[in-house]
């Protein structure tokens, strides 16, 4: 019997042993915590004491691990497609049509290098186009914010940056409202677990499935938590056109708006506590502004149009009556508003009305004392009692990178981690370089021209997403080389047939993909450089600490555990950690000693980290190495101080928050971000912009959505809403297609007679029987945009007209020609639009989707 | 002798589907000699986990019945192997011996409950094993026990006459116990999943109000037992635990100074009847 090493590792779904066996994973499982691992933290309220099970848990996509290490879709050499020649015929508009054939590490690196050489000394080092995809694999040395941009710094690249695809209406509408834009608009959430567990009566969970999404990598470490608050009779109530899994669990009663209205409800809700003053008058007059003026709005005084649970009744099909109850209830109650999944977020934030579901969230709050016991925006995802001065960073404060404008690393980390060694930066990648906004690639390769303004995650300042860019930016040239680091976005982004077509077009002469399996955007690659995953290198990493944007997000679990991510087994084939992808080129390019420091492996960095972080004050590295991981202790002098409560009673500011920047308040520490350190009903940065912008007004309202039940021509022709929220069983595209094992989870995908596993859209019973569509069958989901087929599953959990799947397929897989045809792989997003919210709010509105669906015949040859 | 048990609590499923990947986990590509073969890449469902969606919109449920072998002590399967592939362990799991059991395909047909699945490459018949080769190793409860986040699944180690003494005390149901196959997985709040309710919203038209306290009573024609519950604030009423296709019965709907509203309806499956307005009575 050869003997098993029970190592550690570190997944975006939570940390995990591995069980190695003769250079093979025999099991990945959750961490049981033995007897000289710290403490758990308690809990009393309400005569019981609440304590955390003393494991980790795991989300099931960290379960498919061994299927996606071992899977059959592994780019295990270095490819390259078969009639690309960089010293001749490119042939680009057969990308995603022809083969490829293996090549050395050697000849690719030739190949890439000579390319990178040959278009800066032509175009300018701004002419790379790179960006990654979100969440590519776990750990903080070999995360995108690090190893990938040390090295794309040091080549030079124009970043395609990611718009904030999660936050998106708090974003670019709820920040104007109430500042926290270190937070991108979403707000603090700490020790309010225990404020529920003592005070809270009931929870609102509106556009909220924590059940499905865990926050974020936080796995299902606060399912305890709602059973508890269940457990102890506190109410919940489920506003979302789907009857989603923490409904399924918890609902007390459902509400299913018509996507894109349910803003009306939340008008209504508003209408009804100011008609019957059941609102928090005092709060509203001390620690708001604003208010008489939007009063005016809901009362109808400035439109004609009152905003009564009759009028929204018509716009949402929530009868008036239950609106009345739900809002007297509301009020009556010490109620959280669970809005989104992490405490901001939501698929309702993610459309064309998600400005105003944001902010209209953030004033139904504020209406009730938000802040005072009992009474906030939490989703019951953070907020569990941590040690928030143990100093371990989060994936998004740099790691080696030390990019202090591209990353959180300027805050605290580089300055522990670079004493010595040179960090990296970047002027493109910079406000005054070069960009390019992610889900407008497609726009800027093909047309040559783009402006918008706010580049990417506008987090520094209220204002800074106001800032206007164009590409080409002055003196800069166009793209003529995309380093595609993943391949996701035909299934993550909006109106995607539009990157197949990118990638068709001779004005992209050169397309790199460095990736570890062979799905999506990678088979439109000219080179495929073959990846490994982080199970087949070092890596140092923390339980859901992704940090930067979302300070402490480890407070999502009920034990800090940081885990060194240890090399389990050896890479597959001659595929290479992306470190050493990066160090190999950089030879080439002739960096190699700034970019690993002088030759350091990714073991050396991993232990350089763990210096740096307050780790050894507690444990030496050779105990960490010999465990493989730690649990932060909980401190013995713990004092809660729960999120905005310093708010509510005009305090200065005693959570551990990193935010806002001092230069934005009169007193620092005093009151919100906003001008008047108050939440402002009425905002004073849209005021200062553009107080004329009609699709963002300067206060929260109710808009028809540019496409909706009220885009009367397309919806006659396309009469059924697509909501595609975030995925369950994958985390974007991880987990997904792949032959992982996660396809054969009943609700993700569907196996068929031809063997293909499809994609899902739940569509109600009345709807599937007015098209003949039967549990399972094929269909067909158009629009003008697109085509995708996928498996029915008649249900009676969206109402009729509303149609659910969710986004983020890994794979695509057109029947005909790319770009072109229905793809069978579920790219759901080729359906969606690639409008922005507003005009001057650069971000994705895909739940604003109008298809039809219809029975799929087969294959029109 | 202690013995293993498994309780499944389908109140507490929410269908997040770590058994059933941490059960692949386990026995994909791995052998257990010589308790079980290796498991197919995809196919088979050792823990598989089945959906139920009940009534209309608005007013559903939805519960997921997780479905492993039932290590029943009367075995059908036991009864169905030849030349002893199929075995109890005195810890009172079966097992199917993966040479023994070597061609026998019948073995999958032998399981009411479908949980024997076919390895086509192996030409071995399959199933759940509890993870015996673990708990054989000091593991206090298999894969997918361990993987649960909702605590849905349970191990119990013991004695049958303790055993007995939970499931009187935690009102415990066994599949299909008219076979008297006597599974040693148990269910709790199996009526979510196997019983069906009668919902409605309650409405008094006058006001357009939500009818709170209404006192909804359902009876079955031919019988004498009534069943009566309060709507909700929002006019919401559900008789839950009845028996699909029980035939017909009698709803009657009470409330002070409107007129009593009945009707007859005939229970198929869940059914949400949606709204009801009660008029004001006359005086």
């Amino acid at each position: 019997m050869h003997t098993v090493e029970k190592l550690t590792n570190g997944t975006t779904g939570g940390p995990v042993f591995v069980y190695v066996q003769d250079g093979r994973i025999v099991r990945i499982t959750p961490m049981e915590f033995d007897a000289d691992d710290a403490a758990s933290w308690s809990i009393e309220a309400r005569g019981k004491k609440f304590s955390p099970p003393r494991q980790t848990s795991l989300a099931p996509y960290s379960f498919a691990w061994k299927s996606m290490i071992y899977s059959p879709k592994r780019n295990l050499y270095p490819m390259k497609r078969v009639d690309f020649n960089s010293h001749g015929r490119r042939n680009c508009a057969k990308r995603g049509i022809s083969g490829y054939e293996r090549i050395s590490w050697d000849e690719a690196a030739d190949i890439v290098t000579n390319e990178i050489k040959r278009i800066k000394r032509e175009h300018g080092p701004g002419a790379i186009l790179s960006t990654a995809s979100s969440h590519h694999l776990w750990g903080n040395i070999g995360y995108r914010h690090s190893a990938y941009f040390r090295f794309a710094n040091l080549m030079g690249f124009t970043y395609a940056d990611h718009n904030p695809d999660s936050w998106e209406g708090w974003h670019w509408g709820g920040m104007h409202h109430w500042g926290f834009s270190h937070r991108l608009g979403i707000p603090e959430q700490y020790d309010l677990l225990e404020d529920a567990l003592k005070h809270t009566e009931m929870i609102v969970f509106w556009s909220s499935d924590p059940e499905a999404t865990h926050g974020i990598y936080s796995a299902f470490e606060s399912t305890s938590r709602r059973q508890w608050l269940k457990d102890l009779g506190v109410k919940m109530i489920f506003i979302d056109p789907f009857f989603n899994h923490t409904a399924g669990m918890y609902a007390d009663k459902w509400f299913a708006p018509r996507p894109e209205a349910g803003n009306a409800m939340a008008c209504a809700i508003a209408y009804v506590w100011i008609t019957e003053g059941l609102y928090d008058k005092e709060y509203i007059a001390e620690r708001t502004t604003g208010f008489d003026i939007w009063k005016e709005y809901i009362l109808g005084k400035e439109d004609g149009v009152p905003k009564s649970p009759e009028w929204a009744e018509k716009e949402c099909m929530i009868p008036a009556r239950e609106i009345r109850v739900l809002a007297r209830e509301w009020a009556s109650k010490k109620t959280m508003l669970a809005a989104g999944g992490l405490g901001g977020w939501g698929g309702a934030c993610r459309s064309a009305s998600g400005n105003e579901w944001a902010r209209l969230m953030i004033s139904l709050a504020a209406m009730q004392g938000m802040g005072k016991q009992g009474s906030n925006i939490w989703s019951t995802t953070q907020g569990a009692p941590t040690d928030t001065r143990f100093m371990f960073p989060g994936y998004a404060e740099g790691g080696i990178s030390g990019d202090v404008d591209n990353s959180a690393a300027g805050f605290r980390w580089v300055y522990r981690m670079f004493s010595v060694d040179q960090p990296t930066r970047s002027s493109i990648n910079a406000p005054m370089g070069q960009h390019i906004p992610r889900l407008k690639i497609p726009d800027c390769i093909l047309n040559g021209r783009y402006e918008w303004r706010g580049k990417g995650f506008c987090g520094p300042s209220i204002e800074s997403q106001f800032h206007k860019y164009k590409y080409p930016a002055d003196g800069y040239p166009e793209i003529q080389m995309y380093w595609r680091y993943g391949g996701s976005f035909i299934g993550t982004m909006c109106e995607t047939n539009r990157y197949v077509k990118a990638y068709q077009t001779d004005r992209l002469p050169f397309v790199v993909n460095q990736s570890i399996w062979f799905e999506g955007e990678a088979k439109f690659a000219d080179i495929i450089l073959p990846a490994c995953t982080n199970f087949e290198r070092w890596d140092i990493s923390e339980f859901a600490n992704c940090s930067g944007y979302i300070p402490d997000t480890y407070i999502q679990c009920s034990h800090r555990v940081i885990s060194l991510q240890k090399k389990c087994i050896e890479p597959p084939g001659e595929s290479k950690s992306d470190y050493d992808i990066f160090a190999f080129l950089s030879k080439r390019l002739g960096f190699y000693d700034v970019y690993t420091a002088g030759g350091m492996t990714d073991l050396d960095w991993v232990k350089k980290y763990f210096q740096a972080t307050d780790l050894p004050k507690y444990i030496s590295w050779e105990d960490f190495f010999r465990k493989g991981y730690f649990v932060v202790p909980f401190p013995h002098d713990y004092k809660p101080t729960p999120a905005l409560r310093w708010f509510a009673e005009d305090r200065p500011k005693d959570t551990p928050d990193w935010g806002p920047h001092p230069e934005s308040q009169a007193e620092f520490g005093k009151g919100l971000q906003t001008t008047s350190g108050k939440i402002e009903f009425v905002s004073s940065s849209l005021r200062k912009f553009d107080p004329d912008d009609e699709e963002r007004p300067l206060m929260p309202t109710y808009m028809p959505s540019w496409e909706g039940h009220h885009t009367t021509e397309l919806y006659d022709k396309y009469p059924l809403h697509l909501i595609s929220p975030h995925p369950r069983f994958s985390f974007h595209t991880m987990g997904d297609a792949k032959d992982s094992w996660i396809n054969d989870v009943k609700d993700h995908r569907v196996l068929k007679e031809d063997g293909h596993y499809y994609w899902i859209i739940r569509i109600n019973t009345k709807d599937a029987e007015a098209r003949g569509v039967k549990e399972h069958d094929l269909v067909k989901a158009f629009n003008d945009r697109g085509e995708v087929i996928l498996a029915a599953q008649v249900t009676e959990r969206v109402p009729p007209g509303t149609v659910h799947s969710y986004e983020s397929s890994a794979d695509y897989d057109p029947v005909g020609e790319p770009g072109a045809s229905a793809d069978r792989a579920g790219c759901i997003n080729i359906l969606t639009p690639s409008r922005y919210i507003t005009k001057d709010s650069a971000g994705m509105a895909p739940n604003s989707c109008l298809v039809q669906v219809e029975k799929y015949l087969g294959v029109a040859l | 002798m202690k013995k293993w048990n498994m309780i499944i609590d389908v109140a507490k499923c929410h269908d997040c589907n770590n058994c059933f990947l941490a059960c692949k986990d386990e026995h994909v590509d791995n052998e257990w000699p010589p308790y079980a073969a290796a498991q197919p890449w995809h196919g088979h469902r050792w823990m598989n986990i089945m959906r139920k969606e009940r009534g209309q919109y608005p007013l559903v449920d939805v519960a997921y019945r997780p479905t492993p072998c039932m290590q029943c002590d009367d075995a059908p399967c036991i009864k169905a192997g030849k030349d002893g592939a199929v075995y109890k362990r005195e810890d009172g799991i079966i097992i199917i011996d993966p040479q023994k059991a070597r061609d026998q395909e019948a073995l999958v047909d032998s399981c009411p409950y479908g949980a024997i699945w076919w390895n086509a490459d192996k030409s071995v018949p399959q199933k759940c094993t509890f993870c015996a080769h673990l708990l054989e190793d000091g593991w206090e409860k298999p894969r997918c026990v361990q993987a649960c986040p909702t605590g849905a699944l349970r191990m119990v180690h013991a004695e049958d006459a303790e055993m007995t003494k939970i499931c009187d005390a935690e009102k415990l149901d066994v599949l299909q116990p008219e076979l008297k196959t006597k599974p040693r997985v148990y269910y709790k709040n199996l009526f979510r999943y196997a019983r069906c309710f009668v919902a409605g919203n309650v409405v008094l038209r006058d006001k357009d109000e939500c009818a709170e306290g209404a006192r909804v009573s359902l009876a079955k024609l031919s019988g004498n037992n009534t069943t009566t519950v309060a709507t909700n604030n929002y006019g919401d009423f559900k008789i839950d635990g009845l028996a699909e296709n029980s035939g017909r019965y009698t709803l009657r709907i009470d409330y002070t100074g409107y007129g009593v509203k009945t009707m007859e309806l005939d229970l198929a499956t869940s059914l949400s009847i949606g709204m009801i307005f009660l008029q004001p009575a006359k005086s």
